[in-house]
Formats: C-alpha cells, structure tokens, sequence
C-alpha cells in the first residue's frame, strides 16, 4: 500500500495524529507555492487552489433552501466533478414523489413503533426541529427538501437509553421512480439510540437526513445502502452534536447503480466526540461517492473519519471527498481523518481526496491520510505459495481490510450480516 | 541427527527449460536444469547475478510469470507442473522468496492461521497453536507485536526474511527453497536465521536448496552438496570444498566456459 503523506508548510500532518507546530494563534497563512506543492489542497489561500467551485473555503460553500442557488450542475464544478451526471437526471430535477400514475408511492417506509420513550410523528417545512440542522448545500438536497410535505419525525425522550435499533426500512418498489424522503432523528439530552435506515430495493430515490443530538447523548446512525442493481441514491446526512454528546455515523454502501451521499455534522458545543465511519463495496458498473464534511465550529471537540472501500470489476468507480474544517473558534480541537481504498481487479477507479482546512494553530491535533493499494498477482501469488487457495486468499485481503470499519459499527447483528455480504460479494469475485 | 519424520521424499527437477515474456519478446532464462534433492540434503546453488536462480526458485513454487517450455519438476513421482501454486505448498513446497512480499489488510497472525490451516488440510489447536507461534517467534528474535501487523507491510528487509523462516519453522515443508535469505541480513540476524534452517532441517528431515550469491552462509548452513549456476544451467557441482574454490576464486572460471559454449 502506498501512503501519501500530507504536508503542510513543509509539515508533516499525514498518516500521524500530530498538531502542527508553528502555527499561530491565527492559524498558518500557506503561501502558494506551499499549498500548491502539497497533494492535496488544505485551502487556506483561496486563490492558490480553491476547493469548492464557490469561494475557496468549504465554509463558504452556498447551503440554503432556495433552488435558484443551486443550478443544474455541468459536471465541471467541483462537487460534481466526480459524479456520472446522466445517470442522476431523475433525482436533481424539481420533481415531486411520483405516485399519482399508480396510486402507490415507489418507496415504502417501515418505522419501528411502540417503543416507550420514542415519539414517532411528522413535520412540516418550518416545524422544529426540521430544518434547524439540515442545511442543503447541492440541488440534490434542496430539491429533496421541497418536495416533501411531511417529513418522518423520530425523537427519543431526554434520558431514555435504548438496548435495541430503532428501524427505517426503505424500500424502493420501482426502479426509476421519483422518491423524496426527509428523516429528522432527534434524542433529547442524556438519550442514547442507534438508528438503522436500510435502503433495499430500486427507485430514483433522494433522501434527506437530519440529526439533533442533545446535550450529553449517544447517538448511532447506521445507514445501509442495500439496493438493487439499478437504484439511485442521493442524499445528505446532517448533524448537529451538542454538548459533550457523543456521535456515530456509518455508512455502508454496497449495492445500487449509483450511490453519492453528503454526510456532515457541526458541533453546538464543546467536549463531544463526533465519528463517521463508512464501508463500501463497488461492482462493475457501480458508482459510489461518500462526501465527508466535519466542521468544527466549537472549541474542544473531537472527530474521526474513517472510510474503507473495495473495488472489482473493470468500471467499478468510487469517490471519498473528505473535508474537515477547524475554524478559528475552534481551539483545542483534535481531528483525524482517513481513507483507504483496495482495488482488486484491473479497470477498477478510486478516487480519495482530503482537504483540511485549519483556521487556528490552538489545536490538538489535525491528521489526515488516504492511500490505495492493489491487490495484484505478487499478493496472490504470495499467499498461494503458502497454501491458500486462490478464494480464500482474496477473501483474506478484503475482509481483513475491511473489518477495521465493521467492528466500528458496535451493533452485533448488524455486523454479522455485513459479514455475510462481505462473503456474497466476494463469491463473485472467486468465480 | 533427530529425525521425526522417517519418509523419504525426492524433489527431482529434470532437464528444464524456463523462458518468460518480456517487451523485447520471448527471454530462455533456465537451459536445461537438472537437480536431485532427497530429504535431509542440503544443497547450495551459487551464482551470479542474472543466471537465473530465481527463476529456477519461482518456478518450482509455480509464480505464473514464468513459463517451463519443457523438462519436468516431480516431487515422490507426482508432477509438480500439473500442481497449483497452493497445491504445491500443500504438497510440501515451500519458497522463502528473495523479495517477499508485502500483502495489504492481512494480519500476521490471521495469515499464519489460514496457511498452516490450509497446508495441514485442519486447523491447528487454537491454544497449541498461539503458543507455537509465540515460541517460534521469540527464537527467531521477531518482537510479538508482528504478530498484529498485517504481512510483511513495513517490515525491514531482514524482519521480512526472518518472517520467512518463521513459516518454514512452522509449516514444515518437505522441501524449502530459501532465495538469497542471507542477502540483506547483518550477521546476527544471518545466525539467527541460520539456526531456524538448521532446526528445520534437524527435525523435520527437510531437504533444501540453498540459493545464495556469496559463500557466507555457508559458514552456517553445511552444504552436502554445492552447484555453481551460470547462465542459466548448473555448471558444475561438487562437495562443500566446492565452495571454498569459489570463495577463493569467483565465478570468473564458470562465466569463461558459458560464454564459449554461449
Ligand atoms: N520478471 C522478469 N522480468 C524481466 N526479466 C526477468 C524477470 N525475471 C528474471 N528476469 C531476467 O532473467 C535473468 C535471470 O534472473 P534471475 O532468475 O532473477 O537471476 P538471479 O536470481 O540468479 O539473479 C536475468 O537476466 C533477469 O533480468
Ligand atoms: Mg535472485
């Protein structure tokens, strides 16, 4: 495996979690010819490599609830580059949940119920918490947000602690139809939940996801991206942590024809700990892109990305987009994030960005690393002058690789079965 | 000498011919080798740079790069070629590679379990099994943490050699081929990895075929058998005194012949 380390001002803040020594107070201004030398950008002079089509800074990426600020995208801007645009025409249009033709909606939603101390409703556009933490930023998530009315509301009561998930089980019924979903999560104060959103079946399907985590609660949100061949799946993941609560995201894209998902959340106060974790398998034929966006916006907190992939297959194409903010108000922050990726078959593309962004010197530490490796003949070769036949050899490599996400996920029987997905996806690779 | 296992095996490599693709066209690189090994017997194949000892070594252990044009490779009468490369170290092969190999997202440990599982034909005793791992580890000077890193990945060329013979030690082949496992190696770990070979040898009856450019090993590891390779072909062979010769006088004898009969 190659590592591709990071520098800054001729710093190394790569595959290490160190802070960065000569900083200011202020921050580090890079010149430059610094920012440029380095990999990849960490975008403290705008003009020197810009990071978002917008202005520079991933804080001043447009959000909003107006379609007008989020035009049909041409592929050339920077949060789009990456994306096969044609094959998303459904889900950017301004297009309501397509149910009037057959009377049935193309998405079925099934929520657990009769929980004591969950609450379980809906909300309108401007009934909080809607709207209060997820703030669209592409036309993918704006358009998703208008065309909702009644957006699923899941909230746990202050204090209540939760042994089992609570489930969101969607369910697309017909590929290529227009399906909207808004999910608002909330737990109160000192509550603590896993949440499970399970996306099977196909549709064109364009889901928002926003996250209250109170004060002092624990907070794991599981999305599983188990579609059929030809789904669609765009959407964005919010969350705003308060205060010394703790935070677990995992995503876990396995199936679909394209999957691209904005996962993000900011802080509302200090001493909390903010993780996403993502695993994801690419086929031929598949696309699958994860944007991560942490933005440490409060003083004193901590976050950790991790997001793992394996690809086979000749067109078999998958993106990490990892952003990491520490603005200047953020002191005391620590802060890592990495990718790695496993290429297994010829063809096969992975492409793995980190961009940190550090406003302030008063950290305690910032690291990033991204690397993709190949497992290639030398590899097999090695293992099978050991004995291993040529299965196990290759399942060896992708579930040791990948186990350093799974056992992240902390939920027994979710992890069992992505151990069984793990078996049935490399079953296609052995034959 | 202890003997545990009283079955005699001979690995036999008659008259091969090896050549593989290159962007120039078609490379001859084996030219005909011809080598006996029993169990029990050491044999030391010396020579320089390029004359093919690799090849001959990779080829035994069937890396799929290189193609055997003709001859034939048996081990106890069945034919090797006809093996996969898994086969083969089922079989009783085993290659300590000159280069090994660095293998992403596969522990030391995880790795070491599913070779012996798989050479073996059943899991070895969890409990017996740690604690063989952890006292062959310790002989060979490998620090127990290694045990935790994925294989070979960041290893020092001699960690990576030592781990090499940590698996000779514990799959106990009836055949090793060691490629230059001496090169690269200071001379403490070249006695210590010395001493794995020799253990191998001792109780196992392991018959092996010491590949190595220099004469220092040797100091070592006995040979009871020493062929000087050239150009492709085994030149010449002899005892242990052999060696001496070489180390006094080079291989410049051995390449003025290849280069009249070339
Ligand atoms: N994979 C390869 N690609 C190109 N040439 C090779 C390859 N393997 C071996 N050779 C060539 O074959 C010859 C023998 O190489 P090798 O078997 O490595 O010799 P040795 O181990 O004795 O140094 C050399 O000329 C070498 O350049
Ligand atoms: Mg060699």
């Amino acid at each position: 495996m190659t590592e591709t380390t990071e520098q800054v001002a001729g710093v190394e803040v790569g595959s290490r979690r160190i802070s960065i020594p000569g900083f200011t107070e202020e921050g580090e201004n890079l010149t430059a010819a610094t920012n440029q030398a380095a990999d990849h950008s960490h975008g403290f002079d705008a003009a020197a490599k810009p990071l978002t089509s917008g202005s520079g800074s991933r804080g001043n990426r447009h959000i909003g609830y107006d379609l007008a600020g989020f035009p049909e995208p041409t592929g050339r801007e920077e949060e789009w580059r990456f994306t096969p645009l044609k094959k998303l025409a459904g889900v950017l249009s301004d297009t309501p949940t397509a149910n009037a033709v057959t009377d049935s909606e193309p998405v079925d939603y099934q929520v657990t119920e009769g929980v004591d101390g969950v609450v379980l409703s809906t909300l309108r556009d401007g009934e909080a918490p809607r709207g209060t933490v997820l703030q669209p930023a592409d036309r993918a998530a704006v358009v998703a947000y208008k065309n909702v009315e009644q957006a699923l509301y899941l909230k746990v009561t202050e204090g209540t602690e939760l042994d089992e998930p609570l489930r969101v089980d969607i369910t697309g019924t017909q590929a290529g139809s227009r399906g909207n979903a808004h999910v608002v999560l909330e737990a109160e104060p000192n509550a603590k939940a896993v949440f499970v959103l399970e996306h099977r079946g196909s549709a064109d399907f364009n889901g928002n996801v926003e996250i209250k985590v109170g004060q002092g609660a624990d907070v794991t949100v599981i999305s599983l991206q188990r579609w059929d061949d030809d789904a669609v799946h765009v959407g964005q993941h919010d969350a705003a942590v308060g205060q010394d609560a703790s935070y677990k995201h995992v995503a876990v894209s396995l199936g679909g024809s394209v999957v691209r998902l904005n996962t993000n959340f900011r802080y509302t106060g200090e001493g909390a700990e903010a993780q996403m974790y993502g695993l994801y398998f690419a086929d031929s034929g598949q696309h699958i892109e994860h944007r991560t966006f942490v933005d440490h916006n409060t003083p004193r907190n901590t976050s950790n990305v991790l997001y793992k992939g394996a690809l086979q297959g000749e067109t078999a194409r998958t993106v990490w987009i990892g952003d990491v903010l520490i603005r200047a108000a953020a002191e005391g922050t620590d802060s890592y994030e990495k990718n790695q990726n496993l290429v297994l078959t010829d063809g096969a593309r992975a492409d793995s960005v980190p961009n940190l962004e550090i406003e302030t010197g008063l950290i305690e530490g910032a690291g990033h690393a991204s690397s993709t490796g190949r497992f290639d003949e030398n590899h097999l070769f090695y293992l099978m002058a050991r004995g291993i036949p040529e299965k196990v050899a290759r399942q060896l490599v992708v579930r040791g690789f990948l186990n350093e996400v799974i056992q992240k996920i902390g939920v027994p029987s979710i992890e069992e079965s992505l151990q069984e997905d793990l078996e049935a996806e490399l079953e296609i690779l052995g034959n | 000498m202890k003997r545990t296992r009283n079955t005699m095996s001979t690995l036999e490599i008659k008259d091969l011919h090896v050549s593989i693709e290159t962007d120039q066209g078609t490379k001859d690189i084996l030219k005909g080798v011809s080598l006996t090994i029993n169990s029990g017997e050491i044999h030391a194949i010396m020579g320089p740079n390029g004359s093919g000892k690799s090849t001959l070594a990779a080829t035994i252990a069937g890396h799929p790069r290189y193609e055997v044009t003709s001859g034939e490779i048996l081990l106890d009468g069945e034919d090797v070629l006809e093996m996969e490369v898994d086969e083969r170290a089922q079989a009783g092969l085993f290659l300590a590679m000159q280069y090994p190999v660095e293998v992403p997202g596969v522990t030391m440990t995880n790795f070491l379990r599913t070779a012996k599982t798989a050479i073996d034909g059943d899991a070895p005793k969890l409990r017996t099994w740690t604690k063989e791992v952890k006292e062959a580890m310790a002989k060979l000077r490998i620090d127990a943490d290694f045990a935790n890193r994925n294989v070979n990945e960041g290893f020092s060329g001699g960690e990576k050699k030592r781990v090499e013979i940590l698996q000779l030690e514990l799959f106990k082949p009836k055949f090793a081929v060691l490629d230059e496992t001496d090169s690269g190696l200071d001379i403490d770990a070249l006695r210590v990895v010395s001493e794995g070979v020799n253990r191998a040898h001792a109780e196992n009856n392991m018959g092996t075929l010491l590949i190595t450019h220099y004469t220092r090993i040797l100091n070592y590891i006995k040979p009871d058998y020493v062929h000087v390779f050239v150009d492709g072909r085994v030149a010449e062979q002899g005892g242990p005194e052999l060696a001496d010769e070489l180390e006094a006088n080079g291989y410049d004898r051995f390449l003025a012949t290849a280069a009249v009969a070339g």
